[in-house]
C-alpha cells in the first residue's frame, strides 16, 4: 500500500507583492512519477523548488501553509541540508561541476562526510549506472565531466542528485535543452526510476508527460486547476481552462 | 492560435458529413431498387459503394497526418479517434448497401416482394438509423446516439419477422424458394447495416464521454 509523500495543504507563496502561488492543495503519492504543466509563469517551477525549500534564497520569498514529507513539516523544525540530501533536484540546463566525472559524483557524498575511497567507488558505480551512463563514462571517470556531451552532462547531474540516496527527485524541464535520443535516454531513466524514487517532474512536453508520468498536475495563474491520472488528464480533462492548454487552444 | 489545426479538424469533420450524405444515398438507391425493381437505382448503388470506399481512405490519411503533425490530446484525440473506427463501419454500410443492390436484378418478377410490409419497415427503420447515428456525430447528440442504439432491437425483431415470413413462403409455395433466399440475405444485409449503425453511435458517445458507455 503506498502513501503520501508529499502533503500541500493552502500553500500560498509571495515573491514581496507578487503571489505566485494560490491555496495550492495536494498529496504527491510515493514512487510514482507526478508532473507539473501549465503555461510559463504558473507557478509549477516555483511549486518544485519549494518542495526542498530551494526558494529559500530568494529575496522576498514568503511561503504560508503546510508542506508535509512524510508527515513532517518541511518549514518546521528541520535541518535543510539534510531535506535536501533527502529530496535533491535537476535543473532544465545540465550544471555539472568544473571538474572530473567522478568528483561530481563524489561531491555530495564527501560532504555528507564519507571519504573512504572503496565506499565513494563504490557509490560512483552505483549512481552512474542507475543514471544509465556507466558504461559511457567508466573509462574516462578521472576526465572533466565538461567533456561530456549535452544529454551525457544531464545524466550526470541525475546520478550526482542519486549519489546521495535521495527518496524524492525533483526535476525541473530536465530535457528541453536536450535532442530527441538524450531526452529518450532520460525519460526511460525516469521510468526506471519510479520503483525506487518519487519524481516530480515539471515539463513543457505534454507527450512527455503522457509518456513518463501517473498523475499531472496543470497549474494557472498560481492556482492548481486540475490534477488526476495523466491517462484521464490528458483524454478527458475536466476543467476547460485545461483542455484549452493542453489542446493548445490557450489564449 | 493553432489556426491550421482548426481548418484541419474542421476539413474532418465535414468529410465525415459528407461521407455520411454518400452512405445514407446509397442505401436510399438500394431500398429504390429492391422496391421498384429498379436496375438502374441498383447501378448507382455500387457507384456509390466505390465513391465510399475512396473516401474511408480518404478520412483515413488525413486520421493519421493529424495524429502525425498534431500529436492530438483530449476531445481532439477523441475526435480523431473516433473518427477512424467510425469509418471503417460506413464503409461497411456502404459495401452492404451495393450487396443488396446486386442481389436485386434477381428478384425482378417474384410476387411477393411487395406484399412482404416488414422488409420495408426493415429498410426505414436501418435507414433511420444510419441517418440518426451520422446526425448524433454532427451534432455530438449524446441522446440522439443512444436511441440509434436501442432502435437496433427493432430492427432484429424485423427480420425475425421477416425470416418467419420466407419460412412460410417457402412452406406454401416451393417453386419461389430461390427468391426467399436472396431475401433472407437482403434481410441479413439490412440487419448488419444496423448493427455498424450501431458501432458508429457507440463512437460518438465515445467521442463524448472519453470512455465507451454502457447503456
Amino acid at each position: 500500500m503506498r502513501k503520501n509523500k508529499y502533503e500541500l495543504k493552502n500553500v500560498d507563496l509571495w515573491y514581496s507583492d507578487f503571489q505566485a502561488l494560490k491555496d495550492v492543495n495536494m498529496d504527491i503519492m510515493e514512487k510514482e512519477v507526478t508532473a507539473f504543466i501549465g503555461p510559463s509563469g504558473c507557478g509549477k517551477s516555483t511549486l518544485i523548488k519549494t518542495l526542498n525549500r530551494m526558494n529559500d534564497l530568494v529575496e522576498g520569498c514568503r511561503v504560508t501553509g503546510k508542506i508535509h514529507l512524510d508527515g513532517q513539516d518541511i518549514f518546521g523544525n528541520i535541518n535543510v541540508n539534510h531535506l535536501r540530501k533527502r529530496v535533491g533536484m535537476v535543473f532544465q540546463k545540465p550544471n555539472p561541476f568544473p571538474m572530473s566525472i567522478y568528483d561530481n559524483i563524489a561531491f555530495g557524498p564527501r560532504t555528507h562526510g564519507i571519504t573512504a575511497k572503496l565506499k565513494l567507488d563504490e557509490i560512483v558505480e552505483k549512481s552512474l549506472r542507475d543514471a544509465a551512463i556507466w558504461e559511457e563514462t567508466k573509462d574516462r571517470l578521472k576526465k572533466s565531466a565538461l567533456g561530456l556531451s549535452g544529454g551525457q552532462q544531464q545524466r550526470l547531474c541525475i546520478a550526482r542528485a542519486l549519489s546521495v540516496s535521495p527518496e524524492v527527485l525533483l526535476m525541473d524541464e530536465p530535457t528541453s535543452a536536450l535532442d530527441p535520443i538524450s531526452t529518450s535516454k532520460i525519460e526511460d531513466l525516469i521510468s526506471d526510476l519510479k520503483g525506487d524514487y518519487t519524481v516530480i517532474i515539471v515539463t513543457h512536453n505534454m507527450q512527455q508527460a503522457t509518456r513518463i508520468s501517473d498523475k499531472t498536475a496543470f497549474f494557472l495563474l498560481g492556482e492548481m486547476v486540475e490534477f488526476g491520472k495523466t491517462e484521464t488528464l490528458f483524454s478527458m480533462p475536466k476543467d476547460k481552462r485545461c483542455e484549452d492548454y493542453i489542446t493548445g487552444r490557450f489564449g | 492560435m493553432r489556426n491550421k489545426f482548426e481548418q484541419q479538424l474542421t476539413l474532418l469533420n465535414n468529410m465525415l458529413i459528407e461521407m455520411g450524405g454518400l452512405i445514407e444515398t446509397s442505401i436510399a438507391l438500394a431500398i429504390q431498387a429492391m422496391k421498384e425493381q429498379n436496375s438502374e437505382a441498383a447501378d448507382r448503388a455500387v457507384e456509390y459503394d466505390r465513391e465510399i470506399d475512396q473516401m474511408e481512405r480518404d478520412i483515413e490519411e488525413l486520421c493519421l497526418k493529424l495524429l502525425l503533425q498534431q500529436q492530438p490530446v483530449a476531445r481532439d484525440l477523441r475526435l480523431i479517434s473516433a473518427a477512424l473506427k467510425m469509418i471503417t463501419d460506413m464503409e461497411r454500410i456502404g459495401d452492404q448497401a451495393a450487396d443488396i443492390a446486386e442481389i436485386t436484378p434477381y428478384l425482378s418478377g417474384t410476387p411477393y416482394f411487395n406484399k412482404m410490409g416488414h422488409f420495408s419497415k426493415m429498410a426505414e427503420a436501418t435507414a433511420k438509423m444510419v441517418t440518426d447515428s451520422i446526425d448524433a456525430f454532427v451534432k455530438k447528440d449524446f441522446d440522439l446516439a443512444i436511441s440509434v442504439i436501442k432502435s437496433d432491437d427493432i430492427v432484429d425483431e424485423l427480420f425475425h419477422q421477416i425470416k418467419t415470413d420466407l419460412i412460410e413462403l417457402l412452406r406454401t409455395d416451393n417453386a419461389h424458394g430461390e427468391y426467399a433466399i436472396d431475401m433472407l440475405m437482403i434481410a441479413k444485409y439490412f440487419e448488419r447495416i444496423g448493427d455498424h449503425a450501431v458501432n458508429v453511435a457507440e463512437w460518438v458517445l465515445f467521442s463524448i464521454k472519453g470512455e465507451h458507455v454502457r447503456y
